[in-house]
């Protein structure tokens, strides 16, 4: 029996599938003294691994949870622990066969054999459903079910064999010790442990643990209801555990799965039933295991007769019994993505929120993370960095899991706001907003005006200028009032409020090389120059992009988006040196913007200062008084227009707001919101968004952002960029032009983001990586008439005039690549803009 | 012939007791709740015998095994509406007797009461004694396989000489101890009729009397005999040695 050695590289946390995996990966990438606890014993600890229904449908809308799922897969299927049984998700309803439409597209976009059918050929295949309560089903031959426990088993042992680990059961965890930011020990009842990096991977007991190092672990253990009904005749006289393709009951939020003799019915319909990691039950005080916890039937019994009218001769089969019922405990966390990578707190590091379908590929990553400083699979979306302060509390997770969880097989739209425990950053100038009419999306927490309904009467003077959309689905949480904003801004000016930027403040006699090293563009410029670059990992795929200002000799203030924004903050943190400083300087700065034709008149009206081109430069900032107001302007546009973000002390931003509304309305500015600054503005310009068009997966080459010149000073990822730069690239990022949007029932369609770009004839295209390309944003381009979509060619179809197609909806529409660098389709010599 | 099969609420089985925060009571919120195993035969039996009406006294939640039980089999249910820390064996058995009673006026009656040997939580081993008291009909106690005929109860189960059987003429009491039979789990046409049953809601005819209880006190936990031999082949012969003073093996 092995016992709690004093001491180890890694000590990883969980003996669940990540656990498991990541010891594997660990090893199998060369690191050695690894050390796994659990607090339960093997091959089964108690946790959700092993109550879990354990199969896995590999389509999901985010290519990232897919890519993991696929990647989990691959790794399951390499172990023997793969049984594929096919999968339908069934459609009750006509507006869940649009939403199985939309699935299609992503099937195509992440190259998933997928099709839509009859509930004939369900039934042909699953001959005890009853075909009269649904009318279509999507269906994917690939789905099936894993063995995760055994898995487990096989990746731990591997590793144990290697010589390279060392796994002790039955430990508990008391307290992790941090020192000068370090994690430095795990202390457990069995001694302590010295180590250089600990890795959280205990699930649903995360945030405990996660605690003890002072470290927020956003996730909330959440019931899944789960029953077992057998044995069933239907399924014992066939051999094996699954012989049936498994069916997701969509519209009523529950799924049916063979299990050998047995039909389980699992649901996500019941409320949300959520509970508090330190008030999960001990091994000795559960019935059955610390996460299988006491079945409430109450909560049940809608979805038992809804599955029992989907199977009744299954179901009520003679002899077939209810022979188990669980309340199993998962993990949820506010956005619904896991929560992976290196806390605050250096060396300690997180993979929890992770569900069977993702576990092998969560663990190869955050491996490849720990051991390279990237992984293969970009996992930025569930990066625990991701979080603002807001979000780390528990009553958030709460709130906001308390609302997704009805939407687990919800159709949920791409642009779908959340309503719960909104209104946590509000704009200094929210109230004068609020009178606007604007109409609020989040991002990072921040309320942000998406558009002003105060700017509806602007409808009728463009016409149909503005795009309106027929259909709702395309018109949901979407208004025409944004293009209208966007027609105006580029007749006149439009003032927009940018107070969600991330801001922070670099200084000191490291500063330079702070940013330096960070950095792609040269930052050894004169003070008073802007920059914009991109930020780069060491394989050379994007961690941000972003704008630099050098404020002083030693002083330098990055900006960059709200979504993003902790974790590049984070990122410039691990990087500046000792006697340097970071300061976080997003609550007490705002920014707003002003641009437009009108722009440089409406500033001139209101200050002193030569806001002439050749008084203040582009890409130049300085200090100047607005009004009675001290602002930092910044001569840039991220929508293609002269003008400037003024940066002020949040005391003045009101004051400031209204001052240049008011001086605005004179050259006809009006407010606008983030529909055109997100969207219209940047699409027509050809800007690209990270998190969008820009990823860890995706190079500078292929985004066509290169530079003629790479700077001499050393930075992240410069020996990746140059051999990028050297060959040519495996796709490339391309502006496509919709031709014609009328769709076979007459109805004009609006694509939003995420389908299969295809040859005319709706032929597949596969890019340099094998990967198919899909739009990566999709917006209207009000100035040209036309609506948009970027995405990402295979290099030989990356020519201007090429005739493709895109796939929405399940119908083909014809489109043009427009451009095929970062040549902006409007206003290509950036007349604009000077 | 129909039966009245009598069930109580109790915390289920997990290793380590959890207290409520007052001891007054075994905490479920892990565990949750169920009836004892006894109980749960006692019902198969009566389901089996059929006509079986399914009788608490509990609080509101006690609903949820009132339902299990009419997943089951039982056809009503009656839930006389108390607090059950507060009702002690004779108060229970008095109550049980004003439904038997009730039941015969109102024309129906139930011809055999069958109750679990002894409640999983309290342990008392009297209801049905007191019952049968109450009602002046004759009771056996702690068997586990049960058959009527002929207006005759046999009632059977381990005795200390052996297997023993018991005739005794109906109306009677019951106690069932678990072993006899099967308990059947619910399926899913029989948990949706449950679910649609009316239970007849009842107050205690009296007020509880007698002894109350303090608190409870859970025993210091035991040491564990739990001895590790060694980890895969190597326990092998210290296995064999065990099996051998054990009388398992001889060599």
């Amino acid at each position: 029996m092995a016992t709690v050695p004093a001491s180890a590289k890694v000590v990883v946390i969980g003996a669940g599938i990540v656990g498991n995996s990541l010891v594997h990966h660990l090893a199998r990438l060369g690191w050695r003294d690894l050390v796994q606890i659990d607090k339960g014993p093997l091959p089964n600890p108690g946790g959700s691994t092993g109550h879990a229904s354990n199969f896995i449908f590999p389509v999901d809308h985010s290519r990232e949870i897919t890519d993991l799922t696929l990647d989990s897969m691959r790794q399951y299927k390499e172990m023997g622990v793969f049984t594929e049984s096919g999968g339908f998700e069934i459609a009750r309803t006509e507006e869940r066969m649009e939403e199985l439409r939309r699935r299609m597209s992503s099937a195509k976009a992440w190259g998933i054999e997928a099709e839509l059918v009859e509930p004939a050929f369900v039934k042909e295949k699953v001959p005890f459903i009853e075909e009269d309560q649904f009318i279509g089903a999507f269906w994917t031959p690939s789905v099936g079910v894993v063995d995760s426990l055994r898995a487990g088993t096989i990746m731990r042992d591997g590793a144990v064999e290697s010589g390279a680990l060392t796994t002790v059961p039955n430990v508990e965890v008391l307290g992790l010790d941090v020192e000068d930011g370090r994690i430095r020990r795990v202390r457990t009842d069995q001694g302590d442990i010295e180590t250089e990096y600990v890795v959280i991977a205990c699930g649903v007991w995360s945030p405990k643990i996660g605690d003890m190092a002072g470290v927020s672990i956003p996730l909330t253990p959440a019931v899944h209801q789960m029953i077992s009904v057998g044995p069933c005749p239907q399924l014992s006289e066939r051999e094996g555990e699954i012989s049936f393709p498994i069916v997701r009951d969509m519209d009523t939020f529950c799924y049916e799965r063979q299990h050998g003799a047995d039909m389980e019915v699992g649901s996500y319909a019941h409320r949300a039933i959520l509970h508090e990691p330190e008030e999960i039950p001990s091994i000795e005080q559960a019935k059955l295991s610390p996460t299988e916890m006491p079945f409430t039937s109450d909560d049940f019994d809608p979805q038992l007769e809804q599955a029992y009218e989907l199977m009744p001769e299954l179901l009520g089969a003679e002899g077939a019994e209810m022979r188990y019922a669980i309340n199993g405990l998962l993990s949820l966390t506010c956005d619904g993505s896991p929560i992976l990578g290196e806390s605050h707190v250096a060396g300690l590091w997180t993979a929890s929120a992770v569900w069977i379908k993702e576990g092998p590929g969560v663990g190869r990553a955050v491996a490849e993370w720990m051991v390279n400083g990237h992984s293969e699979i970009d996992v930025s979306h569930s990066d625990i960095a991701r979080f603002h302060p807001h979000q780390l509390r528990r009553e958030h997770t709460r709130l906001r899991t308390t609302e997704s969880f009805i939407k687990t097989y919800g159709i949920v739209h791409p642009a779908e706001q959340y309503e719960s425990d909104r209104d946590q950053r509000l704009a200094p100038m929210h109230e004068s907003q609020q009178k606007l009419g604007a109409v609020f999306f989040e991002t990072g927490g921040w309320e942000r005006p998406h558009w002003y309904e105060s700017n509806a009467g602007l409808l009728e003077q463009y016409g149909d200028a503005v795009m309106p959309r027929e259909h709702e689905w395309d018109a949901r949480w979407w208004s025409p009032i944004i293009n209208a904003e966007h027609l105006r801004m580029r007749e006149a000016a439009g003032v927009i409020d940018l107070s969600a930027f991330e801001v922070f403040d670099i200084e000191g006699p490291g500063a330079l090389d702070a940013v330096q090293v960070t950095c792609v563009a040269q930052c050894d410029v004169p003070v008073g120059k802007v920059i914009y670059t991109p930020v780069l990992d060491p394989k050379g795929g994007f961690k941000s992009d972003l704008t630099v200002m050098r404020l002083g000799d030693d002083h330098f203030r990055v900006v960059t988006g709200a979504a993003h924004g902790p974790a590049d903050r984070q990122w410039f943190a691990a990087h500046v040196p000792a006697g340097t400083t970071l300061t976080n300087r997003t609550d007490d700065v705002v920014t707003i913007g002003l641009w437009g034709p009108r722009a440089r008149d409406i500033l001139a009206s209101l200050t002193s200062a030569d806001v002439s081109d050749a008084g203040f430069g582009f890409l130049t900032c300085r200090e100047i008084a607005v009004g009675d107001v001290t602002v930092l302007a910044s001569r840039i546009s991220y929508v293609g227009e002269l003008g400037w973000e003024l940066y002020v002390a949040a005391d003045d931003a009101a004051g400031l707001w209204d001052t240049l509304l008011d001086a605005g309305a004179a050259y006809g500015a009006v407010p606008v919101g983030i529909g055109v600054y997100g969207t219209t503005g940047r699409i027509e310009k050809g800007y690209r968004a990270f998190g969008y068009e820009l990823d860890a997966e995706r190079s500078i080459v292929e985004a066509g952002m290169q530079r003629p010149k790479v700077k001499a000073a050393d930075f992240v990822g410069k020996e990746a960029y140059l051999a990028q730069r050297e060959s040519s690239p495996a796709a490339v990022l391309c502006t496509l032009v919709v031709d014609d949007h009328t769709s076979a029932s007459g109805v004009k369609r609006y694509m939003l983001g995420g389908e299969p770009v295809l040859t005319r004839d709706g032929g597949t295209l596969t890019d340099g990586h094998g990967h198919h390309p899909y739009v990566t944003t999709a917006g209207s381009a009000p100035s040209l008439g036309k609506h948009l979509l970027l995405a990402y060619l295979p290099p030989a179809e990356a020519v201007i005039g090429n005739e493709l197609a895109v796939s929405y909806m399940e119908e083909l529409y014809p489109v043009t690549v427009g451009s095929v660098d970062a040549t902006a389709l409007l206003d290509p010599s950036n007349e604009r803009i000077r | 012939m129909t039966t009245l099969v009598c069930i109580k609420r109790v915390v289920d089985s997990s290793s380590e007791v959890v207290l409520t925060d007052d001891a007054q009571a075994v905490d479920g919120r892990y565990a949750g709740f169920t009836m004892s195993a006894h109980e749960e035969c006692a019902v198969e039996i009566a389901v089996q015998l059929g006509d079986a009406t399914v009788m608490t006294l509990g609080d509101a939640d006690a609903v949820e095994q009132l339902r299990a039980a009419l997943a089951v089999g039982c056809t009503a249910a009656t839930h006389v509406v108390a607090d059950p820390q507060t009702f002690g064996p004779a108060d229970v058995a008095r109550e049980i007797a004003a439904v038997v009673r009730d039941s015969q006026e109102s024309g129906g009656g139930h011809d055999l009461v069958l109750l679990g040997n002894d409640a999983a939580d309290s342990g008392d081993f009297q209801v049905g004694i007191r019952l049968a008291y109450e009602l002046g009909w004759p009771v056996v106690n702690g068997v586990t396989n049960v058959s009527v005929a002929d207006g005759q109860v046999a009632a059977s189960g381990a005795g200390p000489d052996g297997h023993e059987t018991y005739r005794l003429p109906l109306p009677a009491v019951v106690t069932v101890l678990e072993g006899g039979v099967e308990p059947r789990y619910p399926t899913v046409p029989g948990r949706m009729k449950a679910k649609k049953v009316a239970i007849d809601e009842r107050t205690p005819t009296a007020e509880p009397a007698g002894p109350g209880r303090v608190r409870l006190l859970l025993p210091p936990p035991a040491p564990s005999d739990v001895q590790i031999l060694g980890k895969g082949a190597e326990a092998a012969p210290a296995v064999v040695d065990v099996l051998e003073q054990l009388g398992v093996l001889s060599r």
